[in-house]
């Protein structure tokens, strides 16, 4: 894997015009990332997925370069109908189209950082990966004030035009005083075998409202890993929603620094697998000062021999009194092959605080199908019922009204 | 004059804190097969024992020390440990207690543990270990008429070679991790059980692990069979003098239960922890592991650590045997500078298997607190269940408590339920217990006391008393 490293990224700076400067940095990330390699389960936060196994077992070879320089026909049937959105379309890992037209122009402001390489706080080597070979990079800043009238739906569509490649993407989002930003991240693909590496970076400044809803709902062979950092000054609220369940293999990792007085992280999931896939949420929160709340919720139905893991940790340092954190995780199994896995986990260093977790699994329960079926539904019915019913809990929290409709559609709940 | 005035400030703290003066026989310095071989021959081992350590010793050279742990601690020098020492007048083993050293029987005394059986009268039958031997054992001839054999381990490998070789490393194996390899290539006391097909054994069985001469390591092994149907409690109690610096204890515990027997295993660690500003204390790192190899059988651990300056062990259960039940109830509480990274481990493998945890962790003072625990239901461990709860108390912002529980389920028909929370001591309780004439620290204690009802309640009874007083003693200073 070494000499492909070294060859595709020969090839990727070669297109870009960097400074001798940013290409010192983006070598370091390579060697970094060729010392460490993909993470295995020897890895303490890889230890129900290892990506170096999965990465082998379904892809084998992955090659690193990608040719930027033609463009992609923007297909606009997958844009999503009956809502008005904003879009960014990234195709093959190429952006494609970047879309504000019902925003005001001067309340948003979009700068291409492809030169500056910021480093992520995340000790995993996916980051250095992104950091090595990511060609284009936006920051995306929401003026003072401004809540942007319509939501931002990111399409990452990929085709059959890419086998066996590597994309990394990155985005940086600013959100200032008292703006707000509704934000669908849409993986819509028809290619296959191929590796997703995305970073976000988001910086909520005072009284800034995040949702964030990230939705892998189409049937693909591809392999994903997404990474959230949320930096939470005072006041900011952070909602995020994953329905973790189209791909191959994903995995979302998702980390709120509640860094000022009475901000909130909100973290809620969905896995609904099927056959072999293999997905797993991992959170970490960090309230890092006094009266910061969060909430998570996990629920995960699995079917066939598929496999769900959730890894949430909650942290609480020592001067943030009056913490308020909160974390469930439950899951149906449903086939003898099907497999849950959860370490939840709470570190305390603070006494004025309410922290719990729990987390149950199980079968479907026989005396809510019997209650059913003596009402008249068959097994089919009463199971899909109760199906949805465990599900819905977690839709429903989603708040925004709008995007709570789409998903429901889109996973087929009635109420 | 003066020093005499710290030593009773310093026991004032820790009461079983003095170390008796006597002589001992000790291994040379350091580990290697010499010293193994040294170890072996002082017990008069057959060759297979000898055999058994040394390969173990094998193995424990290509192992590294672990490091996964919460509680760092500075690197050991294996080599800078006497790995065994005796009181000389163990060298001709006494015939009876009668000429047992007076000086042993004393510490036992000043220890709460008289051995002179006469002096007894709550009918629990005790192992005494001081540092690497068996000192005395109680009771014997009462078990024995019913055929339960309760002796040093050193004496059951010569007496009763068929159970131990059958049973030894059978739960722990050689190759299992770092200290309890350590543990099978040096162990050198502790006790064997073993209650025949149908027996109840009609007392409680207990043994009290001291630690004395400075320097050493302790590691004993305890192995306890209960063969079909029959029942066992058994007690474990320790305490070690005031040293400045730290010791290690690495035992290795293995329990058997064959089919529907029954195997109660109760521990209350009282290592010296330490003083306050974390110098010196034990450092207890034990391994812990109850096989339900029949089915129906059932093992239950109930712990109560309050000692020892760094505490690091998970009392596991493997549930083999169908309908197996395994228990784990555990009260860890920590103070001053103490370290804990304790939990347990149920592993299911056997149908219709069920688990409890009952963890309760209260951190005070600048300690350190993680409970770790597994819940692994294998594919073949259909209609099992697992319940876990694990609470937290914390007192003051300079200590810490966390909870890392593991949880695997590869099996549909099986259910697993988790809750763990952490707070503290609510004002408004304290208020109401102070407004009846309690002082802070006696509402505190009654406070705590109720948080760890649950698993004080598991103890046999004279055992449930101390801990209780433990219980408040443990946390005495950490108030205000």
């Amino acid at each position: 894997m070494k000499e492909q490293l070294q060859k595709d990224f020969e090839n990727t700076i070669r297109n870009l015009s960097l400074s001798q400067k940013d290409i010192e940095i983006k070598k370091f990330s390579l060697d970094n990332f060729i010392n460490k390699g993909f993470p295995n389960r020897r890895e303490e936060d890889w230890k129900f997925s290892d990506l170096n196994q999965i990465i082998n077992n379904n892809i084998g070879e992955l090659s690193f370069y990608n040719d930027y320089t033609s463009t992609n026909k923007v297909d606009t049937s997958v844009f999503v109908d009956g809502l008005e959105h904003n879009k960014i379309v990234f195709i093959n890992g190429r952006i494609e189209k970047i879309d504000f037209d019902y925003e005001k122009k001067d309340q948003i402001e979009i700068i291409d950082q492809s030169e500056i390489i910021n480093k992520f706080e995340n000790n995993n080597s996916l980051s250095d990966l992104n950091s090595a070979f990511t060609n284009k990079s936006f920051k995306i800043v929401v003026k003072k004030g401004y809540q942007l009238s319509k939501p931002l739906i990111i399409y990452h569509t990929t085709n059959s035009k890419i086998w066996s490649k590597n994309i990394n993407l990155r985005l940086d989002f600013d959100l200032q005083e008292d703006s707000g930003l509704r934000l669908v991240d849409l993986f819509n693909d028809t290619s296959e075998k191929n590796f997703l590496n995305i970073f976000y970076n988001f910086n909520l400044n005072e009284n800034a409202i995040l949702k964030n809803y990230k939705i892998d709902k189409i049937e693909n062979k591809n392999i994903k890993y997404s990474f959230n950092n949320i930096e939470q000054n005072k006041n900011t609220i952070s909602e995020t929603f994953i329905l973790s369940s189209g791909s191959n293999f994903f995995k979302s990792e998702v980390n709120c620094n509640l860094k000022g007085e009475h901000s909130s992280a909100f973290v809620n999931g969905i896995f609904s697998l099927d056959k072999n896939k293999h997905h797993e949420i991992r959170t970490t929160v960090n309230h890092l000062t006094e009266n910061t709340k969060s909430y998570q919720l996990i629920k995960s139905v699995l079917e066939d021999s598929s496999k769900a893991a959730y890894q949430g940790k909650i942290f609480v340092n020592s001067d943030a009194q009056k913490t308020d954190g909160y974390q469930l995780s439950k899951a149906i199994l449903l086939n003898k092959d099907s497999e849950f896995n959860a370490k939840p986990e709470l570190e305390i260093y603070a006494d004025d605080v309410k922290c719990s977790h729990g987390s149950a699994s199980g079968s479907l329960n026989e005396d809510s199908i019997f209650y059913l079926m003596s009402r008249g539904l068959n097994y089919n019915q009463a199971r899909e019922l109760l199906i949805n019913g465990f599900l819905l809990d977690v839709v429903e929290k989603i708040t925004d009204s709008e995007i709570k409709n789409l998903i429901k559609n889109m996973i087929g709940i009635k109420e | 004059m003066e020093n005499r005035q710290k030593e009773i400030d310093k026991l004032k703290d820790y009461k079983y804190g003095f170390s008796t003066d006597i002589e001992n026989t000790r291994a040379p310095k350091g580990l290697n097969e010499d010293v193994i071989k040294f170890i072996s021959n002082i017990k008069k081992e057959p060759q297979w024992m000898l055999d058994f350590r040394l390969k173990a010793f094998e193995r424990f050279k290509q192992l590294e020390e672990p490091d996964w742990q919460k509680p760092k601690y500075p690197k050991i020098d294996y080599q800078d440990l006497y790995y065994y020492s005796a009181p000389k007048s163990m060298d001709d083993k006494p015939k009876s207690l009668d000429d047992l050293d007076p000086k042993l029987l004393e510490t036992y005394k000043k220890l709460g543990i008289p051995l002179q059986e006469q002096a007894r009268l709550n009918g629990i039958a005790v192992d005494a270990v001081f540092d690497s031997v068996s000192v005395a054992t109680t009771f014997r001839e009462e078990l024995i008429k019913q055929g339960i054999i309760f002796c040093p381990i050193s004496e059951a490998i010569q007496k009763h070679p068929d159970l131990v070789k059958k049973y030894l490393g059978s739960v722990i194996p050689l190759t299992d991790h770092f200290f309890a390899t350590l543990n099978s290539a040096v162990f050198t006391d502790g006790s064997f059980v073993y209650i025949p097909e149908g027996v109840r054994c009609p007392m409680e069985l207990s043994t009290y692990f001291r630690i004395n001469a400075s320097n050493t390591g302790q590691f004993e092994r305890t192995l306890i069979i209960a063969d079909k149907r029959s029942y066992v409690s058994y007690l474990e109690g320790c305490t070690a003098p005031m040293r400045d610096e730290n010791q290690l204890h690495a035992a290795n515990v293995e329990l058997v239960a064959l089919d529907d027997a029954e195997i109660k295993y109760s521990t209350v660690q009282n290592w010296y922890p330490g003083d306050k500003d974390g110098k010196g204390g034990i450092y207890n790192f034990v391994t812990k592991r109850g096989l339900c190899k029949g089915k129906n059988s059932k093992i239950s651990w109930t712990q109560v650590e309050t000692g020892s300056a760094i505490t690091w062990k998970y009392p596991s259960c493997i549930l083999k045997g169908d309908n197996s039940v395994g228990e784990f109830y555990s009260i860890a509480i920590t103070n001053n500078h103490q370290k804990a990274d304790t939990g347990t481990k149920m592993i299911h493998l056997g149908k219709n298997t069920k688990s409890k945890i009952i963890s309760k962790g209260i951190s005070a003072g600048f300690s350190d607190m993680t409970y770790r625990g597994l819940v692994d239901i294998s594919s073949k461990a259909s209609n099992s269940n697992n319940y876990t709860q694990c609470d937290s108390l914390l007192m003051g912002n300079k200590c810490g408590a966390h909870t890392v529980p593991y949880i695997k389920n590869k099996n549909s028909e099986s259910n697993i339920a988790h809750e763990a929370t952490t707070s503290k001591i609510s004002e408004e309780q304290l208020h109401y217990c102070q407004q009846r004439g309690l002082s802070a620290e006696e509402a505190v204690g009654l406070i705590v006391n109720g948080f760890c009802k649950e698993v004080l309640q598991q103890l046999p009874m004279e055992f449930a008393v101390e801990a209780q007083k433990l219980v408040g003693i443990s946390l005495e200073g950490s108030v205000g």
